[in-house]
């Protein structure tokens, strides 16, 4: 039975115990990411279709993206994985200072993305690669183009606004931490976040070949 | 026991605003969701009046076509989207899932309470959409005449649509961490009541087909804002993706809205005969068979709509086979009445009426997942009445049966019996006036959406008119003595049907808690003794 919890124990009164709740908020994250791959994957299915009906459009509007930006931004993604995966570790041995160091270098290097990211859409913007009446893209005036640049804001700007979230989320656990909630036997946010994390780093995995690299072996 | 000498539960817990608007708890969140999706059941039915009124003459003398193309439109939208889908899940599996399985709460009661709050925020902004001068797209949004030619508020419609499906996808990650995790000891997946397993399956639906509508309908925003081409074959896209997509979310969420209503139905078969549910274990798995099955025939909306003949057949076969787990599920309704101590209370009247209907349903689906037959009577009332058998008729039917038979646990009162019973009645047979019509309306070519219609449809015409109204008073009678028994209605004991279940063993209404003690569950959901029925009057 739960105890009539003091204000420190982080049991919650409808659980049993702590590892009732730990299993409860592992699966229900897990389930949640389950939903995000679905949210993406029907852009993913939309890309496909569209690169199957125009694939000479796309490969002509794919080598126009900068590719040493997006490959920039790959590597800053993948090393906020590991500093990520480090505040969780720091969480699983008690260490508050270890956590929020790392979860500074998270927040860190998720903004050097988004940064990197808005520079290339200004980039887009300038070239009149926006999708809607000013596009214009005359190395490949037919039809196709227009779509894969409207999936490419689609799909990366729905892939930014999750790493905002997650800044926002990192930020919350920062104060959490300082205020003392996390020790060794309990730090399970830090975790949800890092589980949330690496899924979104996950899927810029997918975007970068799928967007940045379609002719590229030619 | 308090002060006042009555007990102590979770209605009268404590009283002020904020106890409501900041619960935590799953029952006072059930009833949050009852009243809020009651207004828009009643918003829904007065488009559907209005539609029902103007079709009483084939003139078109009430309505402009595009003030009518709003009404369906409008229709649509709140029934499927504001009130079916989270009828039953939201209200009574709310109230009953924590209670069924020995849990006190659901797994996260604070998301919980803010799905609810999407629900309103996105209902919110839909009304909005009405109006500022509503939208006339259809409930389906199909493009490019939502993206590009409809002059109505399609946009801030989506974002409420858009909205309200998060709403679904953390209510079914609640039930399905709830289910997983936080059963008591001794619940063991086979001893789950037959609700809890329908909702198993109807969360999985909602997990994973929810989130494809929102990115559909994320696409078609950018599309109508911003105007970047994503569907519009001006810009070399594909209408028909957007079909898919919208298809792959609205066909499995009929099942998101008949599950649970099957999962009443179970319960109150099993209640009223006094028996154990005949082929526990198949009723069990026919429900996560209906789920499954209904991610792999979407493409049977779209026989006519330029799909690969080819997609078309498999589309087809695949939709036939729903029909086998529905099928279980009747058949071991029916052979659980067999040598049961039958009672013909209110909900069991539900009960049979939902047989009947839901049977009408599913059979006259077949017909329209037989390709040649569908390109007959597509768009036609056929097809009309056809959904609205299943969604309605089947919906509808377990949803009030369920408030009727769970009213004494959720209120504590009584409701009162012979108006009950009446009202029952009207809906079985107000329903059948209604929408039977339709079905030789569709069968003769009329097609739907239109507001004219030729003078030799008239008669079945009136005569669904006619019954929509009978419909009418049978769903407004229950709104009228639920409320009154709240005040005047006999104080309910604990267990009144004399059912089997946890929840027949807590007080009515339950405490705050549920339990005092976890309780440590030894038998199956169904464990009727077989002298039980003798002692029932």
């Amino acid at each position: 039975m739960a105890k009539t919890s003091d204000k420190k124990s982080p049991l919650q009164h409808h659980f049993v115990h702590l590892n009732q709740q730990y299993d409860a908020s592992q699966m229900g994250m897990w389930a949640f990411l389950i939903t995000e791959i679905l949210f993406f994957g029907a852009l993913f299915t939309a890309y496909i279709v569209y690169r199957l009906m125009y694939p000479a459009a796309f490969g002509a509007a794919s080598s126009h993206l900068d590719i040493t930006l997006g490959a920039f931004n790959t590597a800053v993604l993948i090393a906020s994985s590991l500093t990520m995966a480090l505040a969780v570790h720091a969480g699983h041995t008690g260490s508050t200072r270890g956590i929020i160091k790392n979860l500074i270098w998270t927040i860190v290097l998720g903004s050097v993305f988004l940064g990197v990211k808005a520079i290339e859409y200004s980039h887009k913007f300038h070239e009149h690669l926006v999708p809607g009446p000013s596009f214009s893209f005359p190395l490949y005036p037919g039809a196709g183009s227009e779509l894969f640049f409207s999936l490419y804001f689609a799909m990366t700007g729905l892939h930014a606004f999750h790493m905002v979230i997650g800044i926002i989320g990192l930020f919350i656990l920062i104060g959490m931490a300082a205020k003392g909630r996390f020790n060794q036997e309990y730090s399970t946010p830090v975790e949800m976040m890092g589980l949330y994390w690496h899924f979104v780093d996950i899927v810029w995995i997918f975007l970068f070949p799928l967007l940045y690299l379609v002719l590229r072996h030619h | 026991m308090n002060s006042s000498g009555k007990k102590t539960n979770y209605l009268n817990a404590s009283h002020t605003l904020s106890s409501w608007f900041l619960t935590v708890d799953h029952k006072r969140i059930a009833i949050l969701y009852l009243i809020t999706i009651s207004i828009f059941f009643f918003i829904g039915g007065l488009f559907a009046a209005l539609i029902r009124l103007e079709l009483l003459t084939p003139a078109g003398d009430l309505f402009k076509s595009d003030e009518y193309n709003k009404l369906f439109t409008l229709h649509g939208i709140v029934m499927i989207f504001f009130f079916l889908i989270p009828s039953v899940p939201a209200v009574l599996g709310n109230f009953l899932i924590p209670i069924m399985i020995g849990a006190k709460d659901l797994a996260f009661p604070r998301i919980n309470l803010l799905s609810w709050y999407i629900y309103v925020i996105g209902a919110t902004l839909a009304t909005l959409a009405i109006m500022v001068g509503g939208v006339d797209t259809g409930w389906t949004f199909y493009t490019p005449y939502s993206t590009v030619y409809s002059n109505g508020a399609v946009a801030l419609t989506i974002v409420g649509a858009f909205i309200t499906g998060f709403s679904s996808i953390l209510t079914g990650l609640n039930f399905l961490v709830t289910i997983h995790k936080m059963r008591a000891p001794g619940m063991t997946w086979f001893r789950l009541p037959l609700f809890v397993w329908a909702h198993y399956a109807t969360s999985l639906i909602m997990v994973l087909a929810t989130p494809v509508l929102a990115s559909a309908l994320f696409l078609l925003f950018l599309e109508r804002v911003f105007h970047i081409g994503i569907f519009n074959p001006a810009l070399g896209g594909d209408p028909v993706l957007f079909q898919h997509l919208f298809w792959f979310y609205s066909h499995p969420a009929v099942y998101i809205m008949i599950l649970p209503s099957m999962g009443v139905m179970s319960e109150l078969f099993a209640a009223f005969s006094r028996k154990r549910i005949f082929g526990y274990e198949f009723v069990a798995c026919s429900s996560l068979a209906i789920a499954i099955l209904g991610f792999f025939v979407w493409g049977h909306h779209m026989f006519v709509s330029g799909q690969s003949m080819y997609a078309g057949m498999v589309f087809s076969v695949l939709s036939f086979l729903v029909a086998i787990p529905s099928a279980v599920k009747a058949f071991n309704w029916s052979a659980t009445l067999y040598k049961g101590s039958i009672s013909y209370e209110t909900p069991m009247l539900y009960a049979f009426g939902f047989i009947g209907l839901f049977t009408i349903g599913g059979l006259t689906g077949l017909f329209l997942s037989t390709m040649a037959v569908d390109v007959h009577v597509h768009d036609t009332y056929f097809v009309v009445a056809h959904f609205h058998y299943i969604m309605v008729g089947g919906v509808l039917m377990g949803y009030l049966g369920g408030l009727h038979y769970w009213w004494p646990k959720i209120t504590g009162r009584l409701y009162p019996e012979a108006w009950a019973k009446l009202s029952a009645l009207l809906v079985f047979v107000g329903f059948n006036l209604t929408f039977f019509p339709q079905f030789l309306l569709g069968y003769m070519g009329m097609p739907r959406r239109y507001h004219m219609y030729p003078e030799e449809f008239q008669v079945l015409n009136v005569c669904s008119s006619l019954g929509a109204s009978v419909l009418g008073i049978g769903y407004f009678l229950p709104l009228v003595y639920f409320l009154w028994s709240l005040k005047f209605g006999k104080e309910s004991p604990a267990n009144p049907w004399g059912a089997k279940g946890l929840e027949w063993e807590i007080q009515s209404p339950p405490t705050t808690h549920n339990f005092d003690e976890i309780p440590v569950v030894t038998e199956e959901a169904y464990a009727y003794a077989k002298e039980d029925g003798k002692h029932h009057g």
